[in-house]
């Protein structure tokens, strides 16, 4: 099984301060890593510098091979690399569906394009029902729902996640956890999630990598970490 | 009576055009969050290109879309080659580099054609048109509204169906989100300055045969007047800069038919401090937070 | 030995409530400044009587600028209120001195105390005109008080015109002055008359600016401009400050118009335009802004520059035309790039960069 991602000895920070020291990670293609953590550990931080919105200090980033350090931010999603941010990043002042077309509008093939957007409102109903209302209109889980739809618009083969189930319900964190699941079945995509919602994250994900302070400070399956007493407690903090 | 008819129609005209420039000033600010002060001067400077090519080549036509092109070009490598470079450090940084360019460009238009008023020829009759013994506007005036509210569809048109539009808008209002879905968001701010730079062109193509003439300064008080409009539909709004510059168009043809014209900047000001002290966010305040 | 002055890191809140230090303290800093004006005034009198009657007309005609971008830059670069405006403020000042001498003659009255009265009116007059713009965008920020003091600007031509009957439109007035008193000697050339009343006019400007920037009243002006929520927490009324700093920024343009009155002996709408105001911009930014050392830098600059371009182009054969656009503008293209970048490469200005030097200097030995 190949790696998708590979971090290795990542450095990074803000100005003068590290937040990133020594990170390494790898992502195997078709599964689900989860990355978890107090606040602070760096987890976003680890995500904006794969996709490049903070500039790495030191050390490497490859995706399938290529080096994305030379890759600019702009390029990604035409890579198959998929961000979702922190807090969504889901475009207020525009339309659900203009959020969508936005998502595909890099593409070449709009044929496809369209076809994935009819895709997602398929898999979205809420959306479907809501095509013209504003994205600041939307409940917390419909914009959850439209940042990782408008995401799979591109067909990524790599879905970074900063802390989907941040501030939704119970219920709707099951369902969009679920439903990475469901993906990462049917369709093969590799989904590299930051988290704080351990139990909910380690559910469904194959491997765990706990950051601290800016290090990885364990990296195991996700069943052996949930399993592990000694493990749970010590970094996972139940 | 009929001098207000006429004082009416006249300021709808030039209504047309601070509605024209203002958009532009609009355009600007929701893309980089900065007033173009230097938007006058380099409007100047393209029309001082059109009519010299009118006057040279024998054809209005061609000088108009000569200003055109030439908008297109300064508004990109004015944000290309300068603006990009500003430091953010000071929120008045933006604000003092364009007023630098002001008296650069200003100074230059100067040096090569001279200080002194040159005549701009109307491409149209500047007879006006009678309707029921009233003479009302002029052929002018009518390729002025034309003008103009192409403008206005062809921009609205622009931002909400073509996908560059939408890429635009994206990127002025959550630039970084924008990048991640693929937006070069530095190549859509330049292009937002550009066409905000040809918009700024036509306006000061089409109001300069209204006034004395060709001048280095002919646009200053325009570009206050239109900055007031901007701020009287609020800096936010494009809808609000079509309404402002027509109100302002209307207050400032009043003022100078029945105040003489020497006391349209007086107007101005009036204006502007009427709504920066009684509704800031300009008449179509909405309170808009910018949530994600 | 050399002392290495360390200014200890206070907030802007720390020095506000800090008790207001009376005594020797305070009475240092306003002798300070007494001492540098006696020194400066000593050297001026000795430079005055070196240099030829052009030389002195060109140090008069900087310290008329100065007096303008001393209160500029404080108003600016420590309050952080731009104002494109003070083109018209120091019209206002200008024009007050020029209807008083020309009134004052009118009626016959005489004397060397005229002068001075002219002067303070002018101040007035436009202290009062920055007082109603002051309270007006007191609250305005940014782009938008830009915004409202270029609209200011431009207001100047529609009060000359539209009362032509006192203002003459845009022919202007020529300003009455006396000349020198006869106690210096009938040969005194008026040129250096006339550099000793713009110089002393500066300083007086600068005393009042050194002080009032050294003063609670200075340090309210900082906070404003850093943080405004904060100032308001510790205390300050912030569109009092706004309004003071720019009705003192007015008073020294008002003074500065009037000096210039005097020199030229004239007075025009067109002098006073929007190109001046942003003439004065460029002054304060090269300068350094919030420094009273800059505002001297960009007044000298504002004189030498246009002075120094005719002098170039005199030296290539011109057609006349093609001279008479140059002469105009030239100076004025090289102020926009000029603006532009120090904007862009150096936004402290000369003051800064010498700054820098010294602190480089400094570590070095």
């Amino acid at each position: 099984m190949t790696d998708v991602l590979v971090v290795d000895k990542l450095n990074a920070g803000y100005g003068a301060v590290p937040v990133l020291r020594d990170v390494d990670l790898t992502v195997p293609a078709g599964t689900i890593t989860a990355v978890l953590g107090a606040n602070g550990a760096g987890k976003t931080t680890l995500l904006r510098t794969i996709t490049g919105l903070v500039r790495p200090t030191g050390g490497r980033i490859l995706f399938s091979g290529a080096d994305l350090r030379a890759v600019k931010v702009e390029q990604l999603v035409r890579r198959g690399i998929a961000h979702v941010p922190e807090g969504r990043g889901v475009v207020a002042e525009l339309t659900v569906d203009e959020n969508l077309r936005l998502g595909g509008l890099w593409r070449q093939d709009k044929a496809d394009a369209k076809k994935a957007t009819a895709e997602v409102y398929e898999l979205f109903e809420p959306l479907a029902r809501r095509r013209a209302h504003l994205g600041h209109q939307l409940s917390g889980g419909e914009r959850q729902m439209l940042a990782l739809g408008r995401a799979l618009v591109a067909r990524p083969t790599l879905l970074l996640l900063d802390e989907p189930s941040l501030g939704l319900a119970p219920k709707v964190t099951a369902q969009i956890m679920a439903l990475l699941k469901q993906l990462r079945d049917t369709t093969g995509l590799t989904v590299l999630l930051v988290e704080q919602n351990v139990r909910g994250a380690l559910s469904i994900a194959d491997r765990g990598v706990v950051m601290s302070l800016g290090r990885v400070v364990m990296s195991a399956d996700a069943d052996h970490l949930l399993a592990d007493d000694g493990l749970r407690h010590a970094y996972l903090g139940f | 009576m009929e001098r207000f008819i006429f004082l009416t129609f006249d300021g709808l005209s030039r209504g047309a055009v601070y509605a024209a420039f203002a958009l532009a000033l609009v355009l600007i600010w929701r893309a980089a969050r900065v007033v173009n002060f230097a938007q006058g001067a380099m409007a100047v400077v393209t029309a001082y290109a059109a009519y010299m090519v009118s006057d040279a080549v024998g054809s209005y036509l061609v000088g108009f879309l000569f200003a055109l092109v030439g908008g297109l070009l300064l508004g990109a490598v004015v944000e290309r080659g300068l603006m990009r470079f500003v430091g953010h450090a000071n929120p008045l940084n933006d604000v003092i580099v364009a007023l630098g360019l002001v008296l650069l460009l200003t100074a230059v238009v100067g040096i090569v054609f001279g200080g002194e008023f040159r005549a701009a020829n109307q491409p149209f009759d500047t007879k006006a048109i009678e309707v029921g013994g009233v003479p009302l506007m002029s052929r002018y005036d009518l390729f002025i509204w034309g003008t103009v509210a192409t403008i206005v569809v062809l921009l609205a048109l622009l931002f909400t169906r073509t996908a560059v539009g939408l890429r635009m808008r994206a990127a002025a209002f959550a630039p970084e989100v924008s990048r991640l879905l693929g937006v070069n968001v530095g190549r859509m701010l330049t292009l937002g300055w550009a066409l905000a730079a040809v918009v700024g062109a036509v306006a000061g193509v089409l109001i300069l045969p209204t006034e004395l003439g060709l001048h280095p300064h002919a646009m200053d008080i325009v570009f206050a007047s239109s900055f007031a409009a901007a701020i009287v539909g609020g800096l936010d709004s494009p809808v609000g800069a079509v309404v402002g510059g027509i109100i302002v168009g209307l207050i400032l043809s009043y003022v100078s038919g029945y105040l003489g014209a020497a006391l349209t900047p007086v107007a101005v000001l009036a204006v502007l401090l009427a709504v920066l002290l009684l509704r800031p966010g300009g008449i179509f305040s909405g309170v808009r937070a910018r949530t994600v | 030995m050399t002392t290495t002055k360390v200014r200890p890191a206070r907030s802007p809140i720390s020095r506000l409530i800090t008790p207001r230090q009376t005594g020797p303290r305070r009475g240092s800093t306003l002798l300070r400044h007494l001492l540098w004006v006696a020194v400066g005034a000593v050297a001026v009198y000795f430079v005055s009587y070196g240099i030829d009657p052009f030389r002195n007309y060109q140090l008069a005609t900087v310290a008329a600028y100065l007096c303008v971008t001393a209160g500029l830059t404080m108003l600016t670069g420590l309050n952080g209120q731009l104002s494109l405006g003070h083109g018209a403020l120091m019209a206002c000042g200008a024009y007050t001195v020029a209807l008083a001498q020309n009134e004052l003659r009118d009626r016959g009255v005489l004397g060397a105390w005229v002068l001075p009265v002219s002067l303070a009116l002018g101040v007035l007059v436009a202290a009062l005109a920055g007082a109603l713009i002051g309270v007006c965008a007191a609250r305005l920020r940014g782009p938008y008080l830009a915004g409202v003091t270029l609209a200011v600007a431009l207001v100047v031509p529609a009060f000359t015109t539209r009362f032509a009957g006192l203002f003459n439109a845009d022919q202007g007035l020529s300003v009455y002055v006396e000349p020198a008193p006869a106690a210096l000697g009938p040969y005194f050339p008026p040129e250096r008359w006339q550099a000793w009343i713009a110089v002393g006019a500066a300083m007086v400007s600068l005393l009042i600016v050194a002080n009032l920037v050294h003063s609670r009243f200075g340090r309210a002006f900082k906070a404003v401009r850093d943080d405004e929520v904060a100032a308001k927490l510790a205390g300050i009324h912030v569109a009092r400050t706004q309004v003071l700093a720019f009705v003192v920024s007015a008073g020294c343009a008002g003074l500065g118009g009037g000096v210039l009155a005097v020199i030229s002996q004239s007075v025009s709408p067109s002098v006073f335009g929007l190109t001046l105001s942003l003439n004065l911009l460029l002054a304060i930014v090269l300068g350094g802004l919030g420094s009273l050392f800059g505002a001297a830098w960009g007044a000298l600059l504002l004189v030498l520059l246009p002075y120094l371009t005719t002098e170039v182009t005199r030296g290539f054969e011109l057609s006349p035309g093609l001279a008479n656009k140059l002469e105009g503008n030239l100076p004025l293209a090289i102020f926009g790039l000029t603006l532009i970048i120090v904007m862009l490469v150096a936004p402290g200005g000369i003051q800064d960069a010498f700054r820098a030097l010294g602190r480089t200097i400094r570590r070095r030995f």
